[in-house]
């Protein structure tokens, strides 16, 4: 095999390809641009929701304990807690969000604290309202704080050791990396959507480099050259892997850059999250995710770019990209269910080995074994692939179908 | 020299069963001749070039293309063939000059020798001022210039132009038609499809009269008057078809 003919094309597809706006976009401004965009324009809100919402006093009602005067004075005395006057329609309240929870106080609340009685506090809330969630957590640790003084002073009474009620404690312990649950999670998705990038980073050039041609009539033109397909096809896929590569990398890049930058926002912010924010993301596991990428762009290259060739016209490859982005899809829903883990026959299924490779290196355990395995058989995938679109690119029947 | 031997293609069409596109088509042409191919829309002319060029394979039948045979050796075939067709368009975002370097390189030309070709082609063209303006910025007129350029920059002894005029202005068109004729001067095989029937009179020393995928009628201008009794060559053409329909 001569290089030459194979470095021509490819030399003459990037130039002509980083001149079109459509591989640009796709290539570049979506993974540079539009990822920090949607990172920071949803990830921010909602920093900004949850920041706020811890840091306001949420406004509650208090219903009843009007023959409990200490307990409303600790209530009012409360810094956690604005109390307001009690109204009958304290649920439609909350489910309007002008109060963001409610506590009903049994009768004689104070005496029957004082004789060693039990009474119930019903806190009322709003399932799913996180503010109303807040304000009801508030007023639970309220009343907890409230039965714990109580108990505390109870034993002293009775010249009893605080820990009278504790006779034995217990521990649970994680032996594995704190971030393995959170990574898990992070595993499976951020490879997922990396492949997904890097397939639409694909997708433009493989249209543009077969169909896009053969309707352009730029084809016939290529064909007239002393070059055996083999080497045109060979070129062409060089470029689509270029283009679904790159994306991946800008991809991976901004996906840190951006992770590394907001973990240093919350902190300033004094939010002790450290630990749960550490989310598997590091510079080792990213270039993890960069090489176990490799076989998988071309493997994606190679089918977008069999497809795109069969193609009539560029609308008709357009439409088989739904199918295509599927089949990426559907290997990242299946690596999110329960109970999925990597094995030797799942290391052998393509693209569903790599997000289970990845998610096992997120979590913090490299199974070199199976990322070996993985790596092979994605290569072996994305050798077949190729094959099958050079042969294609061999037919009469695909180059001139009509 | 082309010499083409029984030369047949055939298509499957979901509708019509099997198609012969081109049927048994034998003809040859010598260096320093231009062979005009005739035909009506759909008569085979452009498959029959296309598998001189081998863009297509042949069903059946062979051709020699400067002693290469198209079956056996493709790749040397189109190494010594300019082909030049409606179907062979520019790369648009390729300026006029990075077209034709590219084709000169897959052509496996030196940069020294792409470089002389180049500037030589592109002053006979007249195309200075437009070597480095993109291609999809070009007139039709200029780019049919490009595609001539693209064509004949290996210098091949072969040249295959199908119907190279084709919605070009007058004078573009007379440009192409004296290029055409400066090919022949230079004693290049020369095959040439048209509709256009002065641009016959003028270049072909010998007209193939292609129907329905069969050549009917082949010969001199003054053999194909004689035979067909009239003078006016689309008369000629007409009378020559109608005897085969």
């Amino acid at each position: 095999m001569s290089w030459r003919g194979i470095s021509i094309v490819y030399r003459k597809e990037l130039v002509d390809s980083l001149r079109d706006w459509r591989t640009i976009v796709s290539m570049i401004v979506l993974p540079l641009l539009v990822l920090p965009l949607l990172w920071l324009g949803v990830g921010g809100a909602t920093a900004t929701t949850v920041i706020k919402a811890a840091q306001e006093v949420p406004q509650v009602m208090v219903i009843g304990g009007e023959d409990s005067p200490k307990l409303m004075a600790a209530l009012q005395k409360s810094s956690a807690l604005k109390t307001i006057p009690p109204r009958d329609d304290f649920a439609n309240l909350i489910t309007n969000k002008v109060i963001r929870a409610a506590a009903r106080i049994p009768e004689d609340f104070d005496s029957a604290l004082e004789n060693g009685q039990t009474k119930t506090v019903a806190v009322y809330h709003l399932e799913g309202d996180m503010k109303s969630q807040m304000g009801a957590e508030r007023l639970e640790r309220f009343f907890r704080d409230l039965r714990e003084t109580t108990v505390r002073d109870r034993l002293q009474a009775l010249n009893l050791p605080a820990n009278f009620t504790k006779p034995f404690d217990t521990r649970r312990e994680n032996v594995a990396p704190q971030r393995k649950a959170l990574g898990e999670f992070i595993g499976s998705v951020v490879p997922w959507f990396v492949m997904l990038l890097a397939l639409t980073g694909a997708v433009y050039p493989a249209i543009d480099l077969t169909t896009g041609e053969k309707e352009r009539g730029t084809m016939e033109t290529l064909l007239c050259c002393p070059v055996p397909r083999s080497h045109l096809v060979l070129g062409k896929f060089l470029l689509t892997f270029t283009s679904a590569i790159v994306t991946a990398a800008l991809s991976i890049c901004s996906i840190g850059g951006m992770y590394f930058a907001s973990q240093k926002f919350l902190i300033s912010k004094g939010l002790p999250l450290t630990d749960q924010l550490s989310l598997g993301i590091s510079a080792k596991s990213l270039l993890a995710l960069f090489v176990m990428l490799l076989p998988i762009a071309m493997l994606l290259s190679a089918v977008q770019l069999s497809v795109s060739l069969f193609a009539k016209s560029v609308r008709e490859a357009q439409s088989y990209f739904v199918p295509v982005m599927l089949m990426v899809i559907m290997p990242g829903i299946v690596a999110m269910m329960p109970g999925v883990e990597l094995n030797t026959g799942l290391a052998l299924v393509p693209l569903l080995n790599a997000i289970l490779g990845m998610k096992e290196i997120f979590a913090g355990t490299f199974h070199w074994g199976y990322l070996c395995l993985i790596f092979l058989s994605s290569c072996l995938y994305a050798a077949l692939a190729l094959a099958l679109a050079v042969a294609m690119f061999k037919r009469e029947s695909v180059l001139f179908r009509s | 020299m082309i010499e083409v031997f029984q030369l047949t293609k055939s298509f499957h069409d979901p509708k019509r069963g099997e198609v012969r596109a081109v049927d048994a088509v034998s003809f040859q042409c010598k260096p320093g001749q231009i062979y005009g191919l005739l035909g009506m829309n759909g008569a085979g002319k452009t498959t029959c070039l296309r598998m001189l060029a081998t863009i297509l394979q042949a069903t059946s039948g062979s051709a020699l293309v400067f002693g290469h045979d198209i079956v056996r050796e493709p790749d040397r075939v189109r190494a010594n063939v300019g082909f030049l067709s409606t179907a062979t368009a520019l790369y648009g975002r390729l300026t006029a000059r990075e077209m034709v370097d590219y084709c000169g390189r897959l052509h496996g030309l030196d940069e020294k020798t792409l470089s002389q070709r180049r500037d030589e082609i592109f002053a006979m063209l007249g195309m200075g001022e437009f070597s480095d303006r993109r291609c999809d910025k070009l007139s039709t007129g200029v780019k049919q210039k490009v595609s001539i350029a693209r064509t004949l920059i290996h210098d091949p002894p072969v040249v295959i132009f199908d119907e190279p005029t084709l919605g070009l202005d007058v004078l573009t068109a007379r440009t192409i038609v004296e290029f055409i004729f400066e090919c022949r001067t230079r004693g290049k095989t020369v095959i040439f499809s048209t509709h256009v029937m002065s641009e016959v009179e003028r270049l072909c020393d010998v007209v193939g009269i292609i129907h329905g995928g069969r050549l009917c009628a082949e010969g001199t201008l003054a053999q194909l008057r004689e035979r067909s009794g009239a003078q006016n060559l689309e008369e000629v053409f007409i009378r020559l078809v109608e005897e085969v329909q």
